[in-house]
């Protein structure tokens, strides 16, 4: 229905555009010289079809679901339910008229429905009655008011003007969406589990907190020693560690190595054929992890009498690694490239051989950006989620050994997560708080990482 | 004194050489990690191409299917299968006891009934006639016809029984198994049974939560690119929002997960489970990939192309929209379709709204449940049985086929199409 509606409307676009086309043909016919080209004068009567039919359709998904709950609910009033227990009514009553309701069915909530499909039809066919004559009146009136000396190309250009900047606030709602997502969860995590023991505790055991009546009063007692976040926050930056282990000597010295001494061809195929590392899917570095590492790391550690889990740390570390590898690679060989000639000429007029130049002039000059490039690899080694929950162990034990298997933040997000989540429960809570820290975490690593390279590129610019 | 210095350059040249040695190192191992990487998928994965059936003669007969004389279409539609589905695979060893009778209904897949069924379905004159049919062979099977599943392990570890080593052995020596392609590893959808689970579902929710990320990523992402590049004045504001691009493409993706989850599941209450979801937190993700790209190609476009539409009258939304804007699709086009990739290859995000359901049905509409094909590789991969193993793989393989073929058209598009301005 809607989109018939949707389809008409463009259709109706469409046929304002070429009125208002014809009529700037006709005023041109006239001799009269017009003000912007034809098709500005189509632009402008299709804006003005836009807009009306943009309003009413926003301001009818806003209002129209709350407004009709307010009529069915009013039945419903003055006989002492629940702000809950309305709810509930109206969620079955929805149910019922879509066929989906499968509990007992009252004669109240069968006439509710009922109630419920009549006032949607109404207001379906009201919305169409509103929008069509709304996009008439507007569009006859703008037709009304062109003529050979009006402005239409000011008005659209400004129209599409306001359209790119709103398409540029995305960015800004996106991340207003995803502090917002997390906020409130968060606030209520804490209000049941005190801040100071989630830093501090060392005991992480969610599964502890089972699923509660929600009726029953919260207990805090319960979750005591349950949410501590120190093994959680251990692992990850355990694990991130290792993988820059791996990442940081393999990847700065093929930057490295790429910059300065290959050749053309090498370079050729070689940056491509790193790069392919960086596209690979994690879901797919994590199943490597899982099936060939992991065993493999194992059996190495048994032959030479060590006890190696088969979910160790070293597994999921390195294989992140191998990940990271490409990002400090590029982004290193980038940097170095753009240190000038000159620094290297100076260098090698001092008769320093190359290695003594990229050692001693190009690596503290590129220093900035690498540090750069380094800690935007950490912020990727923290963040990376599904190594980690294939590789790694999802028993969160606070732990240095990287033979035995930990957890991290990521991980525990989706073991919480994964499958049905009941909001309210301080369990679901504890993941969104542990995404907030992952996010603030994240967030500083790339604005400190971000602006050092920022400042760097300045320098040499 | 001058020896001295000689042992010293030698030094400082030996030194250069390590390092040299260093670098070299470095890319070998990358380039080795990739190898190693690469082959073990393919060497685990190619397997998964192939099915393996037995063939086993079927005797449709009309009194077990509980069918009378002359029946019609419904009739044959409605028939008991199972009784005759049962006494084909029993009769392979006719001395068979009970045990053994169920050792050898569990050589085939679990619906090995609706595969003799089809059979007839798709020629009634077989009533009362002996057939042979292609029937699935169980997972285990597959995997010991493979050679993927060791034979020499005590028999109370192995999920097949020396029993059914026995008649399969017998079997394969008649020639009565046979590999082919398998095609069903496309069109079927999830199954718990790995012998026809098959990767079409989640193929299809990709599809769906690619285009959904695509028609909402793409249009706004080039109208902001344009604003910001060509438009935006330079203010605190404008700056703003540039951090918030460049810090929203280092977020990592399981936060976009917790947006999905928290808002458009909680807040929005659109269904779980769906591509429509999956698509429109993936293409949260990819907005910044693709302003990013969209602004640097708009960048590379030379200001004396602005400068000659302006200086011919043109107004500066005119110059954007006619000159610049094209001028810059080749390199929009081509980070977009990277920007895909790297969505198409997502896991995290899917996984927390609820894409990891188990979904045997393929997926018509972007509103229906599905997963998709990074979540399908996970889902198998926590599945114990070993006929998952090779499925895993090839579902790898199928993944890495369709980011391959992206990129190499995205550099082709680049390189194609894009102007060299010099």
């Amino acid at each position: 229905m809607n989109l018939i509606l949707f389809i008409f409307i463009v259709l109706l676009g469409f046929t304002s555009y070429y009125f208002g086309r014809k009529k700037a043909y006709t005023i041109q016919s006239t001799k009269k010289r017009l003000t912007a080209l034809p098709q500005f004068y189509g632009y402008y009567l299709a804006i003005w079809c836009a807009i009306p039919a943009f309003i009413i359709f926003s301001l009818w998904a806003i209002f129209e679901p709350t407004i009709v709950k307010l009529l069915i609910l009013s039945d419903y009033s003055n006989q002492g339910y629940l702000d809950d227990e309305l709810n509930l009514i109206y969620e079955k009553t929805k149910a019922l008229s879509r066929g989906q309701f499968t509990g007992e069915i009252t004669p109240f909530i069968d006439a509710s429905a009922e109630k419920y499909l009549s006032l949607r039809s109404i207001a379906q066919s009201s919305k169409v009655v509103i929008v069509l004559s709304a996009i008439i009146a507007s569009v006859a009136y703008a037709y009304k008011r062109i003529s050979s000396n009006s402005r239409t190309r000011e008005p659209v250009e400004k129209f599409l003007n306001a359209v790119l900047f709103t398409a540029s606030l995305a960015a800004i709602l996106t991340t207003v969406g995803i502090v917002f997502s997390l906020i409130f969860q968060t606030i209520d995590f804490f209000k049941v589990i005190p801040l100071f023991d989630f830093v501090f505790g060392t005991h992480w055991y969610p599964a502890k907190a089972f699923v509660r009546d929600s009726s029953e009063a919260l207990d805090p007692t319960m979750y005591s020693d349950t949410f501590g976040a120190v093994p959680i926050f251990a692992g990850t930056f355990f694990i991130a560690f290792i993988a820059m282990c791996v990442a940081i000597p393999i990847g700065l010295m093929s930057g490295i190595y790429l910059a300065e001494y290959a050749s053309a061809k090498v370079r050729q195929y070689a940056k491509p054929l790193i790069e392919i590392l960086a596209g690979i899917p994690t879901v797919v570095y994590g199943f490597f992890a899982a099936l060939t590492v992991g065993p493999f790391l194992k059996e190495l550690g048994t032959s030479m009498g060590l006890e190696v889990s088969a979910e160790s740390a070293l597994a999921a570390g390195g294989v992140m690694g191998i990940m990271i590898i490409p990002f400090i690679s590029s982004l290193s060989d980038d940097v170095i490239t753009s240190v000038p000639q000159s620094l290297r000429d100076g260098s090698y007029a001092m008769g320093a051989t190359k290695s003594e130049t990229i050692k001693r002039v190009i690596f503290p000059a590129a220093l900035p950006g690498i540090v750069g490039s380094i800690l935007l690899g950490v912020s990727r080694a923290i963040g990376e989620t599904m190594i980690v929950v294939m590789a790694s162990g999802l028993a969160a034990n606070l732990t240095l050994n990287p033979l035995e298997s930990t957890s991290t933040i990521t991980a525990q997000i989706v073991v919480i997560l994964i499958g049905d989540q009941a909001f309210g429960d301080p369990k679901t809570q504890a993941a969104f708080a542990l995404g907030m820290s992952l996010f603030l975490v994240t967030l500083c690593l790339n604005i400190v990482a971000l602006r050092v390279v920022k400042k760097y590129r300045e320098k040499y610019e | 004194m001058n020896k001295n210095k000689e042992q010293l350059l030698n030094k400082r040249y030996k030194a250069e050489q390590r390092f040299r040695l260093y670098g070299q190192s470095a890319i070998f191992m990358a380039l080795l990690f990739l190898t190693i990487f690469i082959f073990k998928i393919f060497s685990t994965g190619y397997s998964a191409f192939q099915k393996t059936w037995l063939i086993v003669p079927v005797t449709f007969d009309p009194e077990l299917m509980m069918l009378e004389q002359n029946p019609s279409k419904e009739d044959i539609q409605d028939a008991d299968y199972y009784d005759i589905a049962l006494k084909s695979m029993a009769d392979l060893d006719l001395n068979a006891n009970e045990d053994q009778e169920n050792e050898l209904k569990r050589m085939v897949s679990y619906f090995f009934e609706k595969e003799i069924k089809n059979e007839l379905l798709n020629d009634p004159n077989l009533i009362g006639k002996t057939k042979e049919v292609y029937l699935t062979a169980s997972d285990d099977l597959d995997q010991v016809f493979k050679g993927n599943y060791p034979r020499d392990l005590p028999e109370d570890q192995r999920r097949v029984s020396d029993y059914q080593l026995k008649i399969f052995d017998q079997l394969v020596v008649n020639g009565k198994v046979e590999s082919k392609f398998n095609i069903s590893f496309f069109t079927n959808a999830d199954s718990r049974e790995a012998e026809l689970a098959g990767i079409a579902s989640s193929f299809m929710g990709s599809i769906f939560s690619i285009l959904v990320c695509l028609m909402i990523a793409f249009p706004v992402a080039v109208l902001a690119a344009i604003y910001l590049e060509e438009f935006a004045p330079k203010n605190r504001f404008t700056d703003f929002i540039e951090v918030n691009i460049n810090n929203l493409a280092a977020v990592p993706s399981i936060v976009f997960g917790l947006l999905g989850l928290g808002v458009l599941l909680a807040i929005f209450q659109l269904p779980r489970s769906t591509p429509l979801v999956g698509g429109i937190t993936l293409s949260l993700m990819t907005l910044p990939t693709i302003i990013i790209a969209a602004r640097a190609s708009l960048k590379a476009v030379p200001p004396s192309i602005r400068e000659a539409a302006l200086a011919m009258g043109a107004s500066r939304m005119q110059t954007t929209m006619h000159h610049t804007v094209p001028l810059s699709m080749p390199g929009t086009l081509s980070g977009t379709i990277i920007g895909l990739a790297q969505a198409l290859g997502e896991t995290a995000p899917l996984i927390l709204i609820g894409m990891v359901a188990f979904v045997n049905t393929i997926p018509g509409s972007p509103m229906d449940p599905a997963a998709s094909l990074p979540v399908q590789i996970y889902i198998w991969a926590e599945s114990a049985e070993r006929g998952f193993v090779e499925k895993v793989s090839a579902c790898i393989m199928v993944l890495l086929g369709f980011l391959i073929t992206m990129n190499l058209f995205a550099q082709i598009i680049r390189h194609k199409f894009e102007k060299k301005w010099s």
